[in-house]
């Protein structure tokens, strides 16, 4: 069955904005004194995002992890609150309490990205199970990388999951690393899908760099678990281009293996894509590019032009 | 007033908020069917009369069951999840210190994570220390976290009534040895606030500050030193996060001196803390050295004789309180 246009529109559209949102990162956090701590992108894989967010539906709900950006901005993230928030300006979506590493937007349906890897499964299994307990037809996405699938936490998640039968989609963003280790160093498993076999519930990979493939294998999902049939892992093979963080090094990913990855960038094989299919022309394609840069710098300016909260902020949100 | 054990009154918070609000459910290991049945304890009867839709018995899953609780809480059900011994704890501390405790504040005040977590505690049944030990001073640590431990009967079932209705995550240490202690409990709508210590006993010359079962020994302590004029003013916290500083302070300034007495080791123990605020905001008052009685710093031992020498009792307390008269 062919991808509806404006599904496939919609996906281009997210992960543009979603490369472009992290191009400026990637020169923001370079300037002295402009971006506080870390910066984590997901530069290359935004596929994975762009793919399964536009399986969702209003009620939906993700849990995500370090490179949460795509994930965001296809949820429907708006990309002022979360530049503000980066810059760690009192405009934020979290007012600066955040940062990069914990944005959390519950009022479009992604209220939590932890950090402790492997933390999202257990809680995912909690959001599902609220789903599950009120009979709401909705449904939770816990995008996980492949180094959490080595904590004990992802093991337990999956296997209540499948024993609650919960509403609940696992999506592995394979990129290859988990911090400097290769795949083959931190686990025997050949394919991150095949430990959905010890949950009794379906594992599927999927090329992590095709959205419209990972949009039709997450619709499947979203269907099975809306339909009480269960949880699914879905495992996308992709490739994480920059380091860890920004100041990675990358010693240990081999030049041409990045070129190699490089040239099946998600991006353009969209672009190619909705081309060929002639579901856009070249003109709107630019306007839609121009678009997307704007809302990048104004975002940029948005943050900018923000104040940072005042110190005693600190004191405010820690209990209701 | 009808007369419950700590169990029972437990029981009866969790049937009554249960009864209130479809959105209280309850989660762990053998809180339905359990290999310690017993119709004293918390949950016993629940799963019977509530049903498996909110009486979830889980696998042995600590950090499951607790992200299951953070997760749920998120989405505005309300948790009370159980950790079945106290050391536990440590495998669910990821959900609870770095999930329950942050999140709304990474949330910037977005989200709320209404949950309790209900962890047994205690030493006292030579279980050995991988199923006795006393974590409160841990939590406690932790911003974002409430932290309640009661003594009595009426204590528990008001206090964990407030805790499943409080819009944070409440950490509600039970006493396992106390499940059994009788006590008369107000029926029906009973709510204490989370945060207030009690005075359980009025008192001239010492302040003992004390929490969950050592109630019990700074009781006797004081039974046993009234006979000789020296009268103790028992504090029970009740709840350690957020500490009622004004309640320990205004004791410790009529009686001028304090003992702390608490069940887990020494080094690192809440008593610190009680001490560091008395010594901060009302030395001028103190007549004398305040003292500790606590466990000392070794894991709780299995052998009867070894678990009583561990535990704090009314001698320890005596000797502490004349010490500093």
């Amino acid at each position: 069955m062919a991808i509806p246009k404006d599904k496939m529109l919609e996906m281009l559209h997210s992960l543009l904005l979603s490369r472009r949102f992290e191009e400026a990162l990637t020169e923001l956090c370079q300037v002295e004194g402009k971006i506080p701590g870390m910066m984590i992108l997901c530069t290359g894989q935004e596929a994975v995002g762009a793919g399964v967010c536009a399986a969702l539906r209003p009620g939906d709900v993700i849990i995500t992890n370090h490179r949460s950006h795509a994930h965001l901005l296809a949820k429907g993230a708006d990309p002022k609150v979360l530049m503000a928030e980066i810059y760690g300006k009192r405009t934020g979506c979290n007012k600066g309490k955040s940062g990069t590493l914990h944005l959390a937007l519950p009022e479009i349906g992604a209220p939590c990205t932890s950090t402790v890897v492997g933390a999202g499964p257990p809680m995912a299994v909690g959001r599902a199970f609220a789903q599950q307990y009120r009979g709401e037809p909705a449904v939770t996405v816990c995008f996980v990388g492949d180094g959490a699938t080595g904590e004990g936490s992802f093991h337990e998640a999956l296997n209540l999951a499948s024993l609650w039968n919960l509403p609940v989609i696992f999506v592995c963003e394979n990129n290859c690393y988990a911090g400097a280790q290769r795949l083959e160093e931190h686990t025997r498993i050949e394919n991150i899908a095949d430990r959905a076999a010890a949950y009794c519930m379906p594992g599927v990979v999927v090329d992590g760099n095709d959205a419209p493939a990972i949009y039709t294998t997450a619709l499947d999902a979203r269907a099975r678990a809306a339909a009480g049939q269960g949880p699914t892992l879905i495992e996308c093979k992709t490739y994480r281009w920059r380091g860890h963080g920004e100041s990675d090094p990358q010693h240990y990913q081999p030049k041409e293996e990045i070129a190699a990855w490089r040239a099946r960038c998600p991006v353009a094989r969209m672009r190619e894509a909705v081309l060929a299919l002639g579901l856009i022309s070249t003109d709107d394609l630019s306007a839609m590019e121009t678009k997307v840069d704007a809302l990048v710098r104004e975002a940029i300016r948005f943050a900018e032009e923000s104040p940072y909260p005042e110190p005693r902020e600190a004191l405010e949100d820690v209990y209701a | 007033m009808p007369q419950l054990t700590v169990g029972q009154a437990l029981n009866q918070a969790l049937r009554e908020e249960m009864t209130r609000d479809d959105t209280v459910f309850i989660a762990g290991e053998g809180v339905g069917v359990s290999i310690h049945d017993n119709p004293m304890l918390p949950t016993a009867g629940l799963l019977r009369d509530f049903g498996p839709r909110r009486v979830r018995d889980t696998p042995v899953s600590e950090a499951a069951i607790a992200g299951l609780a953070v997760g749920a809480a998120e989405a505005g059900l309300k948790p009370v999840v159980e950790i079945m011994f106290n050391p536990f704890f440590t495998l669910a501390s990821d959900m609870i210190v770095n999930h329950a405790a942050k999140l709304r504040y990474l949330s910037g005040g977005k989200s709320a994570f209404p949950l309790v977590v209900r962890i047994k505690s205690g030493a006292g049944f030579s279980a050995g220390c991988q199923h006795s030990h006393n974590l409160e001073a841990w939590t406690a640590h932790c911003p974002g976290l409430k932290v309640v431990m009661p003594a009595t009967a009426a204590d528990a079932k008001g206090l964990l009534k407030s805790a499943i209705r409080d819009p944070n995550p409440v950490v509600f240490f039970e006493d396992m040895m106390l499940y059994f202690a009788p006590g008369p409990v107000p029926e029906d709508e009973y709510l204490l606030p989370i945060g207030q210590a009690d005075i359980k006993r009025p008192g001239r010359d010492v302040t003992v500050v004390t929490w969950s079962r050592m109630l019990g020994v700074a009781f006797k302590a004081a039974e046993q030193l009234a006979a000789e004029g020296i009268g103790l003013e028992i504090v029970d916290l009740r709840t350690l996060a957020p500490l009622d500083k004004e309640t320990v302070l205004a004791s410790v300034r009529k009686t001028g001196r304090l003992v702390v007495l608490h069940e887990a080791t020494r080094t690192g123990g809440f008593a610190g803390e009680v001490a560091a605020v008395v010594m901060e905001e009302a030395f001028e008052s103190l007549k004398a050295p305040l003292r500790r009685v606590t466990g000392p710093d070794i894991p709780v031992p299995a052998s009867p004789p070894l678990e009583r020498f561990y535990i704090p009792d009314a001698e320890q307390v005596i000797t502490a309180v004349k010490d500093i008269m």
